[in-house]
């Protein structure tokens, strides 16, 4: 029986093509999607990897809100060029805790992976209001009223709740005291800063980001964020041997 | 429309209709601090607005049993309508998106329009809301004149119209908003993917039952593109959607999947959205379409069969070419590329099948702009899948990637193709469903595709400079080894070419537009033609075409 004998019988039963598709179909996924979920060479090991805190996954949030991933990356490839430009390739831990993932497709605009603490909070501020203010030829919009607009932190307590139902671990201590978390993240001198650092570790920045430590905004939460883009875990600094090896 | 639904099925609706109602006020009260209660009152007034008009015409005469001897195509014309209405929008709203490339003042200071909103209000526009109202509206119509069967009821057609265009509502106002799950041709968030997949279920439904009732005993070549359309989307929707929502009143959602699991799930999406919903769908309008237009039929039965199944294989492997050279394992991206450049076997037959299929027709294909429409398409379709494979070679791609080579590939096959070959498939339906002689001006059809080819032409090579000089600037080192050019540098060498970008997406949005006009004076014209044979679900040769397989 010719394959063309068999599908002239096949495409007079609506089923029966059903099923070939949903079975032709599935499999290039399964192959390709689930062994990520189990080898675990796929995700390096980084113990010294940091979460996200409040301020910053907020800030994260105005970044997908503004639809900033559409002209930046947040993958540095394995290409001499993009090394020397934007700093030692991406890992994949470095996003284990990003749901979604921000890597994007398109850089309108130069990747970001690398970006933390690169140029200064003024720097961002004054970029963030005005791009040509600071670099005359960009074509990126101005999002001065981040600076205006009051961050809505009341329920940031949710948010992590379910970034830990998704598999981050945020603990009952983090959940309670988001919203001071955030608080205190951008005001250093109020008395919620300590809580900061000591429950995200020292390596926590906290400064007033927009320059102003009595008012909360959105541009508070989005600079913060920025200034900790890839620097949640040193791995992708040491050697390659010891970053990939466990 | 309310008048051709039987007091049973008007009381469904009111059922339905009041379901949603309610769901959107639950979602209004609950996320009043959160810009789903907008959404929510969107859907509530959505909601009561269709008890309204189906209440004001409740009481009207039930359709008489003489429907049945009639297809039934208006939803297929209300999809029409509204592809019309969304391509117009949708490409309104690119070229407004590529001139704040050109001056990113172009804003007017609003948040809601900066490039990063309104970017995916283009892209859903014209993907979703252009592309899937066309799939939508001739699949219908292909579905019932090639099973010869009329569709099983009035109102589910009605239900997945009408609930399809609701989603694609949702999306656009929602990225206005800021609402968007940032998953590339996948932003809308949970409650509008779940609304979906119910949309989807119903219309999945439409063609199994249909084609249950069918008096051809085989299932035409189209119907499968068009079942494998609506089945992988719904597979590819439903998992790279998976989220928790922060809760029932936020928008805001966290995808279940984070880092490297999440780009190959949201790729192995992305891809295969372009697979099949932008190729599959558009190939099951072409084999119905073409071949009706030309007077010829399919070339070879035999190829069609190797490029469906093929398509349907290699396809669902290829996503991971969009990461090639990232913290992706290489295995992954290795598959990805040997499955891409396997894919142009597939791809090539069923463009080659289209265009051998106008031998003995090219007469007509020189005198008649709507038969070219499909041919152009063919030709694009042959060329974007060419390119394709070409783009996902590991080496092509550490070039072409973050580019805008990508983006020219993208609109060389969302214009050249999937905008022709469905510009194709309305101009060739309208006049049949309305029972028009001819469109209303053959003419503006003639302009429509011109200005349509050039605007393509012209996206498409702009593009291709920008990419490539964009590219080789951000790679190129100088004699002392270090980088030549600062990324300011390559943005200042794109400045003419996303002047002519515009200008080309300015053509095509002028092409739309003639369409629409057309369509529109075409609807108007007092009725002419009478009924053809092709328009009865009863077993009689259409046009000396048949749609079973020789063999």
């Amino acid at each position: 029986m010719s394959i063309f004998g068999f599908h002239y019988r096949l495409e007079r039963k609506a089923i029966g093509l059903v099923l070939g598709i949903i079975a032709v179909a599935s499999i290039g996924g399964l192959v390709e999607i689930a062994p990520l979920f189990t080898i675990h060479q796929t995700v390096e090991d980084a113990p010294d990897m940091r979460l996200y805190t409040p301020l910053e996954l907020a800030g994260r949030n105005i970044y997908i809100r503004e639809g900033c991933y559409a002209c930046h990356s947040q993958m540095i490839r394995t290409l001499r060029d993009e090394v020397d430009r934007y700093g030692p390739y991406s890992l994949a831990v470095e996003s284990k805790y990003d749901h979604p993932m921000l890597w994007g497709s398109k850089r309108t605009g130069p990747d970001l992976a690398r970006i933390g603490e690169k140029y200064s909070d003024q720097w961002h501020v004054a970029h963030l209001i005005n791009p040509r203010d600071v670099v005359p030829v960009s074509i990126m919009p101005a999002y001065d009223w981040l600076l205006s607009t009051e961050l809505r932190t009341d329920d940031l307590d949710l948010h992590l709740k379910a970034q830990r139902a998704v598999g981050v671990p945020y603990t009952n201590d983090m959940i309670a005291n988001a919203p001071l978390d955030a608080y205190g993240q951008s005001n250093p001198d109020s008395p919620q800063a300590e809580g900061v650092t000591k429950r995200y570790g020292k390596a926590t920045t906290v400064r007033a980001f927009d320059g102003r430590a009595s008012q909360l905004t959105e541009m508070d939460a989005l600079v913060a964020y920025l200034q900790v883009l890839g620097r949640l875990t040193d791995a992708a600094h040491k050697p390659i041997a010891q970053a990939g090896a466990e | 429309m309310i008048a051709q639904l039987t007091r049973n099925e008007r009381q469904h609706a009111i059922l339905i209709s009041l379901a949603v109602a309610i769901s959107g006020l639950l979602l209004g009260l609950a996320g009043r601090n959160d810009p789903i209660g907008i959404h929510g009152a969107l859907i509530f007034v959505a909601g009561v607005f269709t008890i309204f008009l189906i209440g004001r015409d409740y009481y009207t005469p039930e359709p008489s049993d003489e429907r049945f001897t009639h297809y039934y195509d208006d939803p297929t014309k209300a999809g029409i309508v509204l592809a019309m209405i969304w391509v117009v929008f949708g490409l309104a709203v690119g070229d407004w998106a590529a001139w704040q490339l050109v001056n990113p003042d172009l804003t007017f200071g609003g948040g809601w329009s900066s490039f990063g909103r309104i970017r995916p209000v283009h892209t859903t526009s014209v993907i979703f809301g252009f592309g899937g109202n066309g799939l939508i509206a001739t699949s219908l119509y292909v579905l019932q004149r090639t099973s010869r069967a009329r569709l099983p009821d009035q109102l589910s057609p009605w239900f997945v119209l009408v609930g399809y265009n609701l989603f694609c509502v949702l999306a656009v106002t929602g990225y206005l908003m800021g609402i968007t799950q940032s998953k590339e041709y996948a932003e809308p968030e949970w409650y509008a993917d779940i609304w979906l997949v119910i949309v989807w279920v119903v219309y999945f439904l439409i063609y199994l039952r249909t084609l249950a009732r069918r008096k051809e005993p085989h299932i035409y070549v189209s119907n499968w593109y068009y079942m494998a359309f609506i089945l992988v989307v719904a597979m590819l929707h439903i998992v790279n959607n998976l989220a928790v929502p922060v809760s029932l009143g936020h928008a805001k959602s966290y995808s279940l999947f984070s880092g490297v699991q999440d780009a190959m799930t949201q790729w192995w999406y992305g891809h295969n959205a372009v697979a099949f919903f932008l190729t599959a769908g558009f190939l099951g309008m072409m084999y119905y379409f073409l071949p009706i237009r030309a007077g010829r039929p399919i070339f070879s039965y035999r190829l069609s069969i190797i490029s469906f199944w093929g398509i349907t294989f290699f396809y669902m492997w290829a996503g991971s070419h969009h990461l090639h050279y990232t913290a992706l394992p290489q295995w992954v991206q290795t598959l990805g590329m040997t499955f891409s450049l396997m894919l142009l076997i597939p791809s090539w037959a069923s463009a080659g099948n289209a265009l051998l299929t106008l031998n003995g027709a090219w007469h007509k294909v020189r005198d008649d702009a709507t038969l070219r429409f499909m041919m152009v398409a063919a030709v694009f379709y042959g060329l974007t899948t060419f390119e394709g494979s070409f783009m996902a070679i590991r080496s092509v791609n550490s070039l072409s990637h973050y580019t805008d080579w990508t983006i020219g590939h993208v609109h060389a096959g969302a214009l050249g193709w999937v905008a022709m070959i469905t510009f194709g498939a309305i101009y060739a339906s309208v006049p049949w469903l309305w029972k028009r002689e001819a469109m209303y001006s053959a003419r503006l059809v003639e302009a429509h595709f011109w200005l349509a080819l050039a605007g393509t032409v012209i996206y498409v090579f702009a593009m291709w400079n920008s990419g490539i000089v964009q590219g080789l600037m951000w790679r190129t080192y100088n004699e002392s080894g270090t980088l030549a050019f600062s990324f300011v540098d390559s943005l200042i060498a794109m400045h003419p070419y996303y002047i002519a970008r515009a200008i080309g997406g300015l053509l095509f949005l002028i092409g739309g537009g003639v369409g629409a006009y057309n369509i529109w004076m075409t609807i108007k014209l007092p009725t002419q033609a009478t009924e053809k044979a092709g328009d009865l679900p009863e077993p009689r040769p259409v046009g000396g075409v048949s749609h079973q397989p020789a063999e």
